[in-house]
This record gives structure tokens, C-alpha cells and sequence, in this order.
């Protein structure tokens, strides 16, 4: 499976900001999509990502965090994903790096993003489905014995 | 009106559409809901159920198959119907659902073939994989189709399990053939074959080989055929070497010894050829005056890792020729956008969350409309893999109906169904019909040893049926 898998899944919306935007306004996209992380773009490409971690890491030590600004606080050094990225390297580079949001980008286009629970999810689901169909085949194999 | 809806007095009324696993595992799901009375309707534009257990399993991988078992006891529940044989907008319209039902589930699959994008494609001799194992396996729409087997020398492009699936039906023998429920028409076809050498090429390496280890096994224990690898493809590349190591990734590591053990091996003059490659891709098909393909212009690639680590093939300038009269390609799937249900183009899927069907403006969900499988999800995963994507999707049935979301159709008696189907396909074939056909296809293959002798043609199954 690979990254493409899981934004057929989740769709390829992804809530962007732009970096002069307020932490207020930021805060406000978060909560109206109830989501984790604001991925800031420039000219349709990620150029950083905000996530709620930012934001709390501001407050807890100044009250007026609500009137910086996105590119004040967000995450510049972002690692992006391609669609065509299997999941297992993807899963090792977000758990080693402590990523939690992907920014998934297609020939120069921002196409989605993918959280380390989407992975997750996706790999239960993937593993759930392979043992079902093995405990089939046991079965087949026991009813091949039973006749 | 519709907090009723859902009772022995007024059951909740569902139309599944398309009778493959998926099918099955959403039907499994809404009629085990001890609290909801639901009664399914499944439709498929073929006579008989399963889907790609029946018509893309391969024929020697019986086992596999045994999921169907299953499928029958869901399909034995009284608030159960199959209306086999009737198409979705040509004998039934998605109006004509929304007047019988409060909720439709689309479960399509993936029905059409990637396409590999390079020139050539299109010569005679190029199929789609997926084209000749509709072929085999008896697909009644696919029984004309006519594939060049005096060629001696045939590309398989890919290393998924389809790919895998064709090369070995290429290479097994008639006598092996002969055990499965192939199609009659392919086991003759296959018997006169003249196929010497058969190529799987895969774009990557072995580690990142989608096929599954006992896939790669069967391989190296055919009848009639030596396995062959290049012990320098099989050798890992110091990317794919630590990826391995890191992740611990038993299997793979597995995998690779297998592949090196066929690269070690000699040749014991059996009478085919199967020749695993890596790390090549096909960047032109060549064909002669008349068209047909003679040859395939492969490029070497080499292998670096994207930003997350992921290993991605990257073309070198290093080409080859290989002279092939036959190409498959199964470089993946797509799945088929259904008339007036919503679509995203960018990923070949039904445009959905969670299962509900969106709009495409507004993306909120559309009333009544659901999706599950590979059309919700794209082409990934094994059969079983659609039991829990189906069960995301029936839960959202649920908590829609629990909000009296759901559809008000005019008609949601049963028999109203009924009375338009047998209106607009008088020759539907029901559960209780296919058992029939599944008993005289049974009895036809046990004289002759086999687990079925399957009936290919739509006409020969109601021939059978006695219409």
C-alpha cells in the first residue's frame, strides 16, 4: 500500500494556511475541520505546517500567542510524501522523526496530507483483511479433511 | 415517516450493487444487526455471484475460492435476494433505486486496467493482464477475446498478483490445467500453446516485489518449467539492504533468498522458460508492418529514496531489447466512474467519506448513497482486506438511518422490486437459480476431475436454467 491508497480514502482536501495569517485564525480552521495540523502553503507548495504542538509550545508561555502569526510558529523543514510512497518507509520516517502530518505533494502540487493515524488505520486494515483470509483457507483445509 | 423505517413492519430496504466479496460482506453486515430489520437486494450485471473469486481468482488456486462458502450462508438469510443478470443504469437506473430503496451501496470494484503510457501500447499482441484472466477463468463477456499463443516468447509487465497469476497459467502445464476450473475453451487454447519463455519484469526490485512469498515458491516448483533469475537483479541494492534490516521485515528477507536460490539454479531442460527481471521498465512496444508487436525496448532503473524513505525506480540510460511476440500488462487498476454517482478522477474512486457517497460542490453526503471495496477505496489489499472497509461503510448506513437520513422511496415493498426487475430483465437469475447452475457446474467437473466445469456463456446458463 502506498500513500496514494490512503488519500483515495480520506480524499485529497487539505486545510491550508498562509503563513501571514493570525495564530487566532489558524486556531479557527482547526477547530471548524477538527483537525491536527494546518499545512502553511506559498504559491500552491507547503512551505511549513502548524500543528496544535506549535501552537500549545507558544502559549504555554506567552499569553499573547494568539496574535503571532502562522510563520511565527509553524514547522519549517518539511518532509513531504509522494503519492506513489509505500507505507511501511513512510510509517518508519513519521514514528523516527516524530512526524505526526504529511504534506503529500504530486508534480509540483500540494495533493493531501496524511496523518501517522491514517497509517495506522490503514495498516490494521490491511492486516485485519490478511488474517481473515488466511483463517478461510485454514477452513478450507480443515473442510478438505473433513470430506 | 422514516424513524420507523428499520422494523419487521417497515424494514429497512437496501440495494447492493455488484456481487463480489464486498457485496457480500456489507450484506453480512446490515442483516446482522440485531436492532435494524434490513432486507438486501443485490444486483450484478453477471448471472453468477462472487465477483473476482469466481471470475479473477485463478483457477489453480482453488483454496482461495473456499471464501465463497460464506458467501452462501449470507446469502441463505430469508431478507436476502440476487438479481443476477440486471445492469446498473441499463436494466435498473439509479431513479428507478431511489424509488425502491432507502439506501444503495455501491461495491463495483476496480474494473479497468492502468495503462502504462508509452508507444507501442496498442500494437496487436499488447493485452491488459487483466483482459486474458477474465479470459481463463470464463467471464462471459470475455470468452472471444483471442490471444497470440503460437508466440514463443511473452512479457508479463508487473509483479503483483495478477501478473503472477498470468505467467503461471502460461507456464503450467495441461495436465496441471486440467485439475482446475479453468474455462473449457482455455484449457484447449492453453494445450496447443507454444509459449517457450515467459518474462515477468518488474519496475523495482525484489524487495519491493508486491508478489507474496508462497506466490514466488509456486514459481519454482512448476511442472514444465525452470525458474529463472539474474543473480545480479536478485542482489540487493544497499537502499533496499538497509530498508530490510531496519524493518526487521522477515518475509522480504525470505523473499530475496528464494529469488537468489532460482538465481543459483541450473536449467533441468524442462520445456519453458519463466524469467523473473527487475529493475527494468518498458519504455516502447515494437511492432512489424502489420502492426503486431515483435519486441519491447526495456530501460534499466535504479532505485532512490523520496524524502520519506520510500525506494522509488529512477530510469538509467542503460536500454535493452528483448524480442517478444505477446505482451500483459497489469501495472495496476482503476475503477469505472458509474452513471450520475460521483467521481474522483484522481484516484479512480466514488467520491466518498467513510463510505458515504459525496457531492461534489458542496461534499456533503448524498442521501442514501454508499460505497465500499475497491471503488471506495482504490485496487489494494486481499479479499479479506473488504470486510472491514464494508463494515466502515454499514456503520455509517446505520448511524444515517439512527438520523432518519435515508431515502423516502414510493415503493419499499419487496415485491414492488421485484415486479421491475422481472419488468425490465424477465431472465434475472436468482439465488436460488445460481445454486442450480453452481450444482450442474459442480457435476460436470467431478466426472472429469475437476472442482467445477464452469458455464461461460450467459445463454448456455439459461439454456441450463430452462428459459
Amino acid at each position: 500500500m502506498n500513500i496514494a491508497n490512503i488519500l483515495a480514502r480520506k480524499g485529497s482536501m487539505a486545510v491550508t494556511v498562509r503563513p501571514e495569517q493570525s495564530i487566532r485564525e489558524a486556531l479557527a480552521l482547526l477547530d471548524h475541520h477538527n483537525i491536527g495540523a494546518l499545512i502553511a502553503v506559498e504559491g500552491g507548495l507547503p512551505v511549513g505546517i502548524l500543528s496544535e504542538r506549535d501552537i500549545v509550545r507558544e502559549a504555554a508561555h506567552n499569553e499573547g500567542f494568539l496574535m503571532r502569526t502562522v510563520g511565527d510558529l509553524m514547522t519549517r523543514d518539511v518532509i513531504t510524501g509522494q503519492p506513489h510512497d509505500d507505507l511501511p518507509s513512510v510509517a518508519h520516517t513519521m514514528t523516527e522523526r516524530r512526524i505526526r502530518h504529511l504534506p503529500v505533494v504530486d508534480k509540483g502540487q500540494l495533493v493531501g496530507i496524511v496523518s501517522i493515524g491514517d497509517i495506522v488505520k490503514a495498516q490494521r486494515d490491511h492486516y485485519q483483511g490478511e488474517v481473515d483470509t488466511l483463517q478461510t483457507q485454514l477452513l478450507a483445509d480443515e473442510g478438505g479433511q473433513a470430506r | 415517516m422514516t424513524q420507523t423505517t428499520g422494523t419487521p413492519a417497515r424494514p429497512l430496504r437496501v440495494a447492493v450493487i455488484g456481487a463480489g466479496p464486498t457485496g457480500f460482506y456489507a450484506t453480512d453486515h446490515l442483516l446482522r444487526n440485531p436492532q435494524v430489520v434490513v432486507e438486501v437486494d443485490m444486483f450484478d450485471r453477471l448471472p453468477t455471484p462472487y465477483g473476482l473469486v469466481r471470475l479473477g481468482v485463478a483457477p489453480d488456486h482453488q483454496k482461495i475460492k473456499f471464501v465463497t462458502t460464506t458467501f452462501d450462508k449470507v446469502a441463505a438469510n430469508p431478507r436476502f435476494r440476487f438479481y443476477g443478470g440486471v445492469e446498473f443504469d441499463k436494466d435498473v437506473t439509479l431513479a428507478d433505486l431511489r424509488a425502491h430503496y432507502h439506501q444503495i451501496v455501491y461495491c463495483t470494484g476496480a474494473q479497468t486496467d492502468r495503462r502504462m503510457g508509452i508507444p507501442g501500447e496498442d500494437l496487436s499482441g499488447s493485452h491488459p493482464a487483466t483482459e486474458f484472466v477474465a479470459w481463463y477463468n470464463g467471464h462471459p463477456d470475455y470468452q472471444h477475446c483471442a490471444f497470440d499463443l503460437t508466440q514463443e516468447r511473452v512479457a508479463v509487465v508487473g509483479v503483483g498478483n495478477v501478473a503472477v497469476d498470468v505467467v503461471r497459467i502460461l507456464c503450467r502445464t495441461p495436465e496441471e490445467l486440467a485439475t482446475t476450473d479453468i474455462a473449457d475453451y482455455a484449457l484447449e487454447a492453453l494445450r496447443k500453446s507454444r509459449v517457450k519463455e515467459v518474462y515477468l519484469l518488474g519496475r523495482r526490485g525484489p524487495a519491493q516485489a508486491a508478489f507474496t512469498n508462497p506466490e514466488v515458491r509456486e514459481l519454482g516448483e512448476l511442472a514444465d518449467a525452470d525458474v529463472v533469475a539474474l543473480p545480479e537483479e536478485v542482489e540487493l541494492d544497499p537502499l533496499s539492504r538497509a530498508a530490510v534490516e531496519r524493518s526487521q521485515d522477515r518475509a522480504t528477507l525470505k523473499k530475496v533468498e528464494i529469488l537468489k536460490e532460482y538465481a543459483r539454479r541450473q536449467p533441468t531442460g524442462k520445456s519453458r522458460r519463466l524469467v523473473l527481471r527487475f529493475l527494468v521498465s518498458p519504455v516502447e512496444l515494437i511492432g512489424d508492418d502489420a502492426g503486431r508487436v515483435t519486441a519491447m525496448r526495456l530501460v534499466r532503473n535504479e532505485l532512490y529514496a523520496t524524502a520519506t524513505g520510500a525506494l522509488q525506480p529512477r530510469a538509467t540510460d542503460r536500454f535493452e531489447e528483448l524480442t517478444v511476440g505477446l505482451v500483459f500488462r497489469s501495472v495496476g487498476y482503476r475503477g469505472v466512474p458509474l452513471p450520475g454517482v460521483p467521481f474522483n478522477e484522481s484516484w479512480g474512486v466514488i467520491l466518498n467519506d467513510k463510505g458515504r457517497v459525496l457531492d461534489p460542490d458542496t461534499r456533503q453526503p448524498v442521501v442514501g448513497e454508499y460505497t465500499a471495496g475497491w471503488i471506495k477505496r482504490g485496487p489494494t489489499g486481499v479479499i479479506g482486506t473488504n470486510k472491514p472497509d464494508a463494515a466502515e461503510t454499514v456503520e455509517c448506513m446505520f448511524e444515517d438511518l439512527a438520523r432518519g437520513a435515508v431515502l423516502e422511496p414510493a415503493q419499499p415493498a419487496a415485491a414492488a422490486a421485484e415486479a421491475l426487475v422481472r419488468q425490465r430483465q424477465p431472465n434475472y437469475v436468482s439465488y436460488a437459480d445460481w445454486l442450480k447452475l453452481n450444482a450442474i457446474e459442480v457435476a460436470r467437473g467431478r466426472t472429469e476431475g475437476r472442482p467445477r466445469v464452469k458455464l461461460t456463456r450467459v445463454e448456455e446458463m439459461l439454456a441450463a436454467l430452462g428459459r
